[in-house]
């Protein structure tokens, strides 16, 4: 048998197309235990959890291999609802909620307790009548089992986020089944106090016998709670740690890795830079999962700033806001000038640039040629690539300049494509990639923002992209500040790495700092209280 | 801080009452204004309002299902109409009069609606996100479709003994029917005078028996599930719900119901205007509805009472009204169908731009919100950049 | 060789297919039914020149992202306006025609820039209420025909009641003023309305030089991915405006250029449908809610009026009765039902 173990998942592996997401994994849970796991974006977490939890993604590309044992049987969930079923519950990382709903009808969303009635009879059982009184009854009985203070007739929609999230964790436990939880960054959106109530719950529900997943970036909340913490780096288990025996220290040092901070430092030397170009104060931007909640910073002209964190800290909100793209309250000061904010056309006027990391929602015109791609920012916001007819009357699109300016560009950047006239949704993610730097490049900027240049494209392109960025900072000497999730890619091409958590800038590091420093930066300790 | 005061500028709540019933309000005041005017006696209007009443609620109470299932106004209820009328023909023409003939043509028309229906839904279901101009084009098709029945199929592929609603060429529905066999016969079963108001008490308990429907519909397990899905589709697919599946029963009911609405409808006409009865039947009931203060979203029983009484008196005393000021009947006539499209118009415009506003405003509340706990907990604004080298 | 037929076919599209080779059906059958084939062949030309720019007129607002334009009645109000005053102000031949357009244009861009304003204001439900902006504002001219002082004997009823009639004739004023400039005939049943052609080529004309220009690239843009259009700084609801503004002025036209062939102004609820079947011909020209070609106009016209003027001919002679209005129902509803269950782009 399983050795008293509730999950024991063997040799998990799992891949997207050619991209090793996951690599033998093991990973076992007693029943009543807390693990917590640990690790980078895209170290493997989440799909490791999609897998146990039979999500249709899995499956869809190609399942994965290697052995879930759960509960005594072995298990190949084939869709979420029959791992509900063998009891796994999940509490995502945002909220599966009606706000129009109560607290009840949440909870016992498609599992209403009903009443028989003659219609059934004929009509099926979806023509019972609901038991209003039992499933209060019972959503008071999940709210006791946590111990919390939740109103259960209170629509969704007016609680606090903490009540969201406890009328989720309600809903899985109310499943008289469960007997393993996945919490999925349950605490990310909660004040402390409220965050504090959650690991309470969560503890109680341990004692309770039912094992518990917690997937989080508060370290704290991993050391005082789990009863093991797993560490993921690359798709591989990196370490397997006792809270006592451990220190933040250690576990963010596993977590970003040891042994690329030789490899960076060696082969760059530290540029020196006088002039600020870009001098950002108390920016405040409002980008959906990507606030940014007061940050200041200032970029040297000619350097390559770096800006990293984990994903949903608020690292892309920087660029999006100085862009205008989304709403944003603050003083940025460009070549000492204040630029007017929430106005895209200005700031692309005064120099700026972006490569979105929206690449086929925002940054490009998917049904469109390259052509087009490439010089439609050019030709709207300066008024080049036109021919003026009739005293500037009559705007003339000169289509042979643009096909020359991108043919120019796609021999620059070895863009992989027929013609210039072919779309741009027919281009590999790669090559889409390049079209967008060729969109920025046309445009001359004096300041380039450029957020997640190589998410999503193949390892040859990724250093293409890189040294793409590098090679025009250099000759042109543009200033660039890149957004990237890869702390490994920043420490590569940046002068100098902003680590942003939680909204606010956690500190600045030069790229020959200690990688397990950047790790304590994105967890939310900064360097100073942790002591060297 | 300027974030601050956009929150203390919360909406005035006489001035978001007064948007939120702006269709109704102005309702009141065209009724306040134009009943004086006209001159039609208390007594006539009440009479008139009463026959409104009992004619068209069943129609309008069928367009509630749907919009719990987030489906918005079902302009496919023209197909419903259209079942119901296709069984009255048959009726006529097999000569079954009385209550008898209405509950066969009830019989009839079920199936037909119910295939309808599923046709509908179905279609809507591959059209999400815009169901409510595809159901008014689809009423249109379907329109001809039941022209190519009626006007052609029936009497020649489709047996039709009784020549008198045939056409003169031998196949073919006529223009008008006459349908003295069921003429009033539901209404006219008990007919109650109260104040010379002649109550058709029958009918209206019909009427009601569909509410009681529709109030218990809701609390079943069905009923929750459409407004699960009305509310989030996903949410609800990930809980497990056939999504698909709910809406087109959503859009069956609907349609069944308003093949029994027509019925009755035509049962107090009295005449059935083989080609033109249905085509209005959408407008007007969608239009009374949201008189009665049903949004996209959100429409109850009461919607439809408030929405009958209003729509029709202005439609009883507008030609009259209109004679009296401008010495034009024409005018009121074309000032009903005006207010009838403008009041759809109106609604559905005004509804969504709302959304939107609110959806600003719910932005905005909550980045105020988040900034003033970060600033509660002291962290806002600590700039770091001292870490630096 | 079967994936290259099915490529044709699908290159083709299926609807377009069916109905191209019934209409191909029709003309064969035609003689053996006693119908004349030249006869034919004019009316099409004749109804192509009659409806293409009402068709085209559907073009620069899906361009720019604002859906089939279902308020088409919108534009042709302000043309009816236009046409009605020329009347009055009793200008003939092309004076009157230009006089029409002139006041048409006027108004279409009063109307259109509202209308933009509202539509912007409701987006991802444009279509449906642009649908009963359409019927309200039929409806409500309806009142205003009857109490504007329009006072030309022509156009008002003759028997002393107040109000303009509901079929007004432009006999006299600028009937076949387009048709007959330059008209080439073929035999003695073939005649072509070089003018009308020739309008609508220039219109057409005008449409295809905008969207080469500076404005018509960016409004392309918008219709292609509004967030990309706003990231490069491009004001996306004003470049709707500006389409919308486009396509009642190109609306008001076409039902001038309408009237003029057509011999009659046609008031009151007259307009009220005649935005799906100039919907109905752009979609069956290949168009789809978010795409379009300029081809998709001439094509689509064209199989539209051929369907519309051999089905009543021929049909009606093998079976004797009149189903061309089904047909047309059927024909123009069910091709606009098809294209908005057609999957999409999701819409962000």
């Amino acid at each position: 048998m399983s050795e008293g173990y509730l999950l024991k998942m063997e040799s998990i592996s799992k891949d997207f197309y050619e991209n090793q997401v996951l690599q033998d994994v093991n990973l076992n849970v007693k029943a009543g235990e807390i693990v917590g796991l640990v690790g980078e974006n895209g170290a493997g977490k989440s799909t490791l959890m999609n897998i146990l939890f039979g999500e249709e993604t899995i499956h869809e590309t190609g399942g994965y291999r290697g052995t879930i044992m759960f509960d005594g049987k072995e298990r190949n969930f084939s869709t979420s609802f029959d791992a509900l079923e063998a009891g796994i519950g999940m509490v995502h990382q945002e909220f599966v909620l009606i706000p129009g709903f109560t607290a009840v009808e949440n909870i016992m969303l498609n599992r209403e307790i009903t009443k028989d009635n003659f219609v059934a009879e004929v009509f099926g059982d979806r023509m019972n009548t609901l038991d209003w009184e039992a499933m209060r009854k019972r959503t008071n009985k999940a709210i006791e089992t946590l111990e919390i203070n939740l109103n259960p007739n209170m629509l969704v929609k007016d609680m606090p986020v903490g009540h969201r999230q406890f009328t989720e964790i309600a809903r899985e436990i109310d499943r008289e089944s469960t007997k393993l939880l996945i919490l999925d960054e349950p605490t990310a959106v909660l004040a402390e106090s409220e965050a504090e109530i959650v690991l309470k719950v969560i503890k109680k529900l341990s004692q309770k016998g039912i094992a518990i997943l917690f997937i989080t970036h508060r370290l704290q909340e991993i050391l005082d709670i789990c009863d093991n913490i797993v560490v993921l780096r690359d798709g591989k288990i990196q370490k397997e740690l006792k809270p006592k025996e451990t220190s933040a220290k250690e576990i963010a040092e596993y977590m970003v890795g040891r042994e690329l901070s030789e490899q960076v430092s060696g082969d760059k030397k530290a540029r020196k830079f006088k002039e600020t170009v870009l001098k950002v104060e108390d920016l405040w931007v409002d980008m959906p999962g990507e606030q940014v909640n007061g940050v200041s910073f200032e970029v040297k002209k000619g350097e390559i700033f770096g800006i990293g964190g984990l994903t949903g800290q608020g690292k892309l909100g920087i660029a999006n806001g100085i862009m205008g793209l989304y709403p944003s309250e603050g003083t940025v000061l460009f070549n000492g000038k204040e630029l007017e904010l929430n106005n895209p056309k200005n700031a692309l006027k005064n120099g700026l640039a972006f490569v979105s990391e929206d690449r086929r929602g925002l940054g490009l015109l998917l049904d469109q040629p390259l052509s087009w791609n490439v010089a439609f920012t050019v030709m709207q916001v300066k008024e080049q690539f036109i021919q003026k007819h009739l005293g500037g009357l009559i705007k003339w699109r000169d289509d042979r300049a643009i096909a020359e300016l991108t043919r120019e560009y796609i021999d620059k950047l070895d863009i992989k494509c027929v013609s210039e006239k072919q779309f741009v949704r027919e281009l590999s993610g790669g090559n889409q990639q390049k079209v967008c730097l060729a969109k920025a490049f046309a445009q001359n900027p004096e300041l380039l923002f450029v957020s997640e240049p190589t998410r999503g494209i193949d390892v040859g392109a990724k250093r293409l992209v890189l040294d793409t960025l590098r090679q025009y900072n250099e000759e042109y000497g543009v200033t660039i500040v890149i957004s990237s999730s890869e702390l490994e890619e920043l420490r590569a091409i940046s002068d100098r790495i902003a680590i942003v958590n939680e909204g606010q800038i956690a500190g600045i590091l030069p790229p020959s700092a200690k990688p397990a420093n950047f790790g304590l930066l994105m967890l939310g300790k900064s360097e100073l209280e942790e002591g060297a | 801080m300027k974030s601050q005061d956009t929150l203390n500028k919360t909406m005035n709540p006489v001035l978001k009452l007064l948007i939120d019933y702006a269709v109704p309000i102005m309702f009141i005041l065209i009724v306040v204004v134009a009943t004086p005017v006209s001159g039609f006696s208390l007594g006539f209007l009440a009479n008139e309002i009463m026959t409104r009443l009992c004619r068209n609620s069943f129609l309008i109470l069928s367009l509630l299902i749907p919009v719990m299932a987030g489906m918005g106004m079902n302009f496919g209820m023209v197909l419903g109409a259209m079942a119901g009328e296709i069984a009255l023909i048959f009726i006529t023409d097999w000569n079954i009069v009385g209550i008898s003939g209405i509950l066969l043509a009830m019989l009839i028309a079920t199936p037909i609606a119910i295939v309808f229906g599923y046709f509908a839904g179905v279609v809507l279901n591959k059209a999400t996100g815009r169901e409510m101009v595809t159901g008014l084009m689809l009423g249109f098709f379907m329109n001809g479709v039941y022209q190519l029945l009626v006007l052609y199929g029936m009497g020649k592929l489709i047996p039709i003994t009784n020549k008198d609603i045939l056409l003169t060429r031998g196949y073919g529905i006529r223009n008008a029917i006459n349908l003295d066999g069921i003429r009033q016969c539901l209404d006219n079963i008990i007919k109650l005078d109260l104040f010379g108001v002649q109550i058709p008490v029958v009918t209206l308990l019909v009427i009601a028996a569909l509410c009681l429907f529709i109030v218990w519909f809701r609390k079943t397990k069905l009923g929750q599930d459409m407004r699960t899905v009305g509310q989030d589709m996903e949410v609800a697919r990930t809980a497990g719900i056939d999504v698909n599946k709910t809406r087109i029963v959503s859009i069956v009911i609907s349609t069944v119901l308003a093949s029994y609405g027509m019925i009755i409808f035509l049962q107090n006409m009295g005449t059935l205007n083989t080609y033109n009865s249905h085509e209005q039947i959408g407008f007007f009931c969608i239009a009374a509805l949201l008189v009665g203060g049903a949004s996209v979203t959100k429409a109850s029983i009461p919607n439809v009472f408030v929405g009958v009484i209003l729509f029709h008196t202005v439609f009883v005393v507008s030609p009259r009204a209109g004679k009296e000021l401008i010495g034009e009947a024409q005018l009121g006539e074309y000032f009903r169908v005006f207010i009838t499209y403008g009041v759809i118009a109106f609604s559905l415009a005004l509804y969504a731009w709302r959304r939107k506003v609110e959806q600003e405003n719910e932005r905005k509340k909550a980045m105020i919100l988040h900034k003033a706990s970060l600033q509660k907990q002291g962290k806002g604004g600590v700039s770091l950049e001292k870490i630096d080298n | 060789m079967k994936k290259k037929i099915r490529g044709i076919i699908s290159s083709i599209g299926v609807p377009r297919l069916l109905i191209g080779l019934f209409l191909i059906a029709l003309f064969v059958i035609a003689p053996f039914v006693d119908v004349r084939v030249d006869t034919s062949i004019n009316d099409v030309i004749a109804r192509f020149g009659m409806n293409a720019v009402l068709v085209l007129s559907l073009v620069p607002m899906i361009k720019s992202g604002c859906g089939l334009n279902f308020g088409l009645q919108l534009g042709v109000i302000a043309g009816l306006i236009g046409a009605v005053t020329s009347l009055e102000l009793k200008l003939t031949g092309f004076a009157g025609f230009f006089a029409a357009i002139g006041i048409a244009i006027f108004f279409a861009i009063i109307f259109g820039w509202l209308y933009g304003l509202l539509l912007n204001r409701v987006k991802g439900d444009e279509m449906v209420v642009a649908t009963y902006v359409g019927f309200s504002s039929v409806s409500f001219m309806s009142i205003m025909w009857l109490i504007l002082p329009y006072k030309s004997p022509d156009m008002v009823w003759a028997y002393g009641g107040s109000g303009l009639r509901t079929t007004i004739s432009t006999e006299g004023y600028w009937f076949h003023v387009l048709n007959d400039f330059l008209k080439i005939e073929l035999g003695t049943h073939i005649t072509i309305p070089t003018g009308t052609l020739l309008f609508f080529g220039l219109l057409t004309f005008i449409i295809w030089a905008f969207f080469r220009t500076k404005s018509g690239t960016a409004m392309e843009a918008v219709g292609s991915n509004p967030e990309y259009a706003r990231s490069c700084g491009i004001n996306v609801d004003r470049v709707r405006i500006v389409s919308v503004i486009m396509s009642t002025i190109f609306a008001a036209i076409g039902i001038i250029v309408y009237e003029q062939s057509f011999g009659f102004i046609q008031l009151y609820n007259a307009p009220l449908l005649m935005s799906f079947p100039a919907i109905a011909a752009l979609l069956l020209g290949g168009a789809s809610v978010t795409k379009v070609k300029i081809w998709n106009v001439v094509v689509g016209t064209l199989l539209f009026q051929g369907i519309l003027t051999m089905t009543p001919s021929v049909i009606n002679n093998i079976i004797k009765s009149d189903m061309s209005e089904t047909i047309r129902i059927i024909i123009s509803n069910g091709m606009i039902i098809y294209a908005l269950t057609r999957r999409m782009k999701v819409r962000s």
